[in-house]
């Protein structure tokens, strides 16, 4: 493949990950890299991140890409050549015995370079699934995970590095640290040679994730969900930000003649600049109704979360969730609130909002309408959060018609895509016909959705 | 033309020896912006030195540095030009009407009566310049179509002097603390740099570099609470502005040892809200019991 091919191809692949990479932007890499050396990949890297990347969360996929397509050795390299992968089960064999002493040395001393040589290794020698064929063999970095086990090191690890001279809770933070960097090399590694025997493309195509506002709210893991809450304050900021703007530019009332012709004065009489009366902005009173039920929390915490930082822009804001019973739990969010407290005191709620623990929309709909029969009025607007998926019970759409028509306005926000609504014991097509359904998967949505009410 | 930098290297070392530590990523962009004359965008969180970049380049450089600060309503009358009016209208009412209009009119679009304002001066410099646009998220969008003209082609069209082309492009720097998204056309043009807090070791070199009385083991200490600060969910995490300002304080108390006390009673100075406090405070009491 000639350098031109693998530029166009890393372009490509980008382009197919999401990012924008004009052909402009591609012209600039060239050119960059045409002032850099190439002896070191590290530079490469960087022309090619200042030229392509420009915005920051989508790093992690660049260079996801830029792994796969300027890899770092090909093949075994130093450390894994002429390792031949032995077939069969070999937990117990003295190759790996040894790989294990060194590994633990590795990462006692947190040595970069023997860790990476060592990911090599592991994968060359651990991970290898043999094929049917000559070609069609693979690697695992879960295969060679499981058989290295770098997690059982930790005590050793901990214990060698409070020998150090670290108190209990760093050597803790310290050892958990590098067993993660060494599993990351692993799966690095695992992708590498995989990249090399099927081509880029493959790989690229599998492998890279979307980017952490892309990604699904149901897709994700217990890591992406703490980047996530990490990202909702940035955005409430950033919608704030947008929205007095948005305000400002608005805000031209009439003319104001009195200050006008007052600061003409200063110019013989000639009015230069003219002066309006401000606009009264208008605000809304919102009523956020939230199923907490285990497969859709994770979306509504989120959407509580976002909401309740951009109180400001709202009159006033109550929330209630619900599983088949409803609880109001607006008091949590005080104002300047601890995030994490917040969040531990939401799950704490969950329990009372469940009598049975079973989804029951309609349930929960007719007893939010009984107990609180105020919070719904014709300045508020309404806001639903849930699946839809009611386990097949009495949807109360009465009560539902009823509440959407006393307020303002109305919507229902459902984290599932289109195509699931009304399959299985989804009532989200019934719903969606009294109130507005809204698909809302991911924070780029959520947070489109959230600019767009206020 | 003028050659910025040499090479990456130059750049780093060039950089150091104005006070500013980059890292190799940095350093490379540095150059690049330099070598390919695009306008380098700088994001990141507040307090990691984009704005302190520019000024170290300047000074690396020996050039001018030229500021625009944005903020909300700002506009093409306070960014790139201005016609002084009240200096017209006098000269108007001066002449007394006996001269013909036409003449007046070339009279009054002159140089004279041009109040020029940072873009417009960066370009016209013919000494080294280096041009910071600060903040440029706070704009409006309107002033980014402005700063189109300005970045892509470097010159600025006066409808009645004509066209201004910079006999010398400005090193530009554009910094963002990412509040809003900028337009794609104005992130096309230029070059992208993402400033993150530093590695410890990075940090502790800042630190000593900043605050050079405060003795290294205190240093060590400061960085390590610090970046345990960083791993907390905080609102705003401390960043290298804010150790630099703990470090300060601490040579002003005087302190010989970081200890549980002294953080408990300076923690003020690297974290702003309560809420922050609060939970900082209780995270590190719990990790030393």
């Amino acid at each position: 493949m000639s350098l031109l091919d693998t530029h166009i191809g890393f372009v490509e692949a980008l382009r197919s990950a999401g990012l924008s990479v004009s052909l402009a932007e591609g012209l600039d890499a060239i050119s960059a890299l045409e002032k850099v050396h190439w002896h070191d990949r590290e530079t490469v890297r960087a022309a090619y991140a200042a030229t392509l990347v420009k915005r920051q969360p989508q790093r992690v996929t660049f260079d996801a890409v830029f792994d796969i397509y300027f890899r770092r050795l090909i093949g075994g390299g130093v450390a894994g050549d002429g390792l031949e992968p032995a077939l069969g089960p070999q937990d117990t064999g003295p190759d790996l015995e040894r790989f294990r002493e060194a590994l633990a040395d590795a990462l006692a001393s947190g040595d970069q370079q023997a860790l990476q040589d060592l990911a090599v290794e592991a994968v060359a020698r651990f991970g290898a699934m043999p094929g049917r064929g000559p070609g069609l063999s693979s690697w695992s970095a879960y295969t060679s995970l499981q058989r290295v086990s770098p997690a059982e090191l930790m005590d050793r690890l901990v214990q060698g590095l409070l020998g150090e001279g670290l108190d209990d809770e760093q050597a803790q933070r310290t050892a958990g640290r590098r067993i993660a960097d060494f599993t990351r090399l692993v799966e690095g590694d695992a992708r590498r040679r995989i990249a090399e025997e099927k081509g880029p493309e493959h790989v690229a195509d599998v492998t890279v994730r979307p980017t952490i506002d892309r990604l699904d709210f149901t897709a994700a893991r217990r890591s992406d969900l703490e980047e996530m809450r990490r990202e909702i304050y940035p955005l409430a900021r950033r919608l704030a930000a947008r929205l007095t703007k948005e305000q400002h530019a608005r805000r031209r009332g009439p003319l104001d003649v009195r200050r006008t012709v007052r600061a003409s004065i200063a110019t013989g009489g000639v009015p230069l600049t003219t002066h309006h009366r401000p606009k009264r902005p208008h605000r809304t009173d919102l009523v956020v109704l939230c199923d907490v039920s285990g497969s859709v929390a994770n979306f509504a915490q989120f959407t509580l979360m976002l909401v309740f930082a951009l109180r400001e822009a709202f009159s006033g804001v109550r929330a209630f969730t619900f599983v088949d019973d409803v609880v109001e739990v607006s008091d949590s969010f005080r104002p300047g609130a601890d995030v994490v407290e917040v969040m531990e005191s939401l799950s704490g709620q969950i329990s009372q909002a469940a009598l049975w623990g079973r989804t029951n929309y309609g349930r929960a709909l007719t007893r939010f309408a009984e107990e609180h029969p105020d919070a719904v009025g014709p300045r508020s607007s309404l806001l639903v959060l849930g699946d839809g998926r009611s386990n097949y019970s009495d949807l109360a759409l009465p009560v539902l018609g009823d509440l959407a028509g006393r307020a303002r306005h109305a919507w229902w926000l459902n984290p599932e895509h289109p195509r699931h609504w009304g399959t299985g014991d989804s009532a989200a097509d019934r719903y969606g016909e009294i109130v507005p359904m809204v698909e809302c998967r991911n924070l780029a949505q959520l947070g489109e959705f959230v600019h767009g009410i206020v | 033309m003028t050659t910025w930098f040499e090479s990456p290297d130059d750049a780093a070392a060039r950089l150091r020896a104005t006070g500013y530590l980059t890292d190799d990523a940095t350093a490379l962009t540095a150059y690049l912006a330099g070598a390919l004359e695009k306008p380098l965008l700088v994001e990141g969180p507040a307090g990691v030195g984009k704005t302190e970049l520019a000024k170290a380049v300047a000074r690396a450089a020996g050039a001018e540095l030229v500021r625009l600060q944005c903020y909300e309503g700002l506009d093409e009358a306070r960014a790139l030009y201005e016609w002084n009016y009240k200096k017209q209208l006098l000269r108007i009412q001066a002449s007394g009407g006996d001269q013909s209009w036409s003449a007046t009119h070339d009279d009054i679009f002159t140089e004279e009566f041009l109040l020029t304002r940072p873009l417009l001066s960066a370009i016209r410099r013919d000494e080294p310049t280096v041009l910071l646009v600060d903040e440029v998220d706070k704009t409006d969008i309107e002033v980014e179509g402005l700063l189109l003209e300005v970045l892509s082609d470097f010159q600025v069209t006066i409808p009645e002097l004509g066209t201004v082309t910079a006999t010398r492009r400005p090193f530009v720097v554009l910094t963002s603390n990412a509040s809003r998204e900028l337009s794609e056309a104005v992130k096309r043009r230029c070059l992208f740099l993402h400033l993150d807090y530093p590695d410890a070791e990075r940090e502790r070199a800042i630190v000593t570099s900043q605050v050079p009385r405060l003795d290294d083991k205190v240093v060590a200490q400061l960085v390590d609470v610090v970046v345990r600060l960083r791993e907390l969910e905080l609102k705003k995490a401390p960043s290298i502005a804010e150790s630099v300002d703990w470090a300060r304080t601490l040579v002003a108390l005087q302190v010989g040892d970081l200890d549980e006390a002294t953080v408990a009673r300076t923690l003020g100075v690297v974290l702003k809200h309560a809420s922050d406090q609060q939970r900082a405070a209780r995270e590190l009491k719990l990790a030393s019991r």
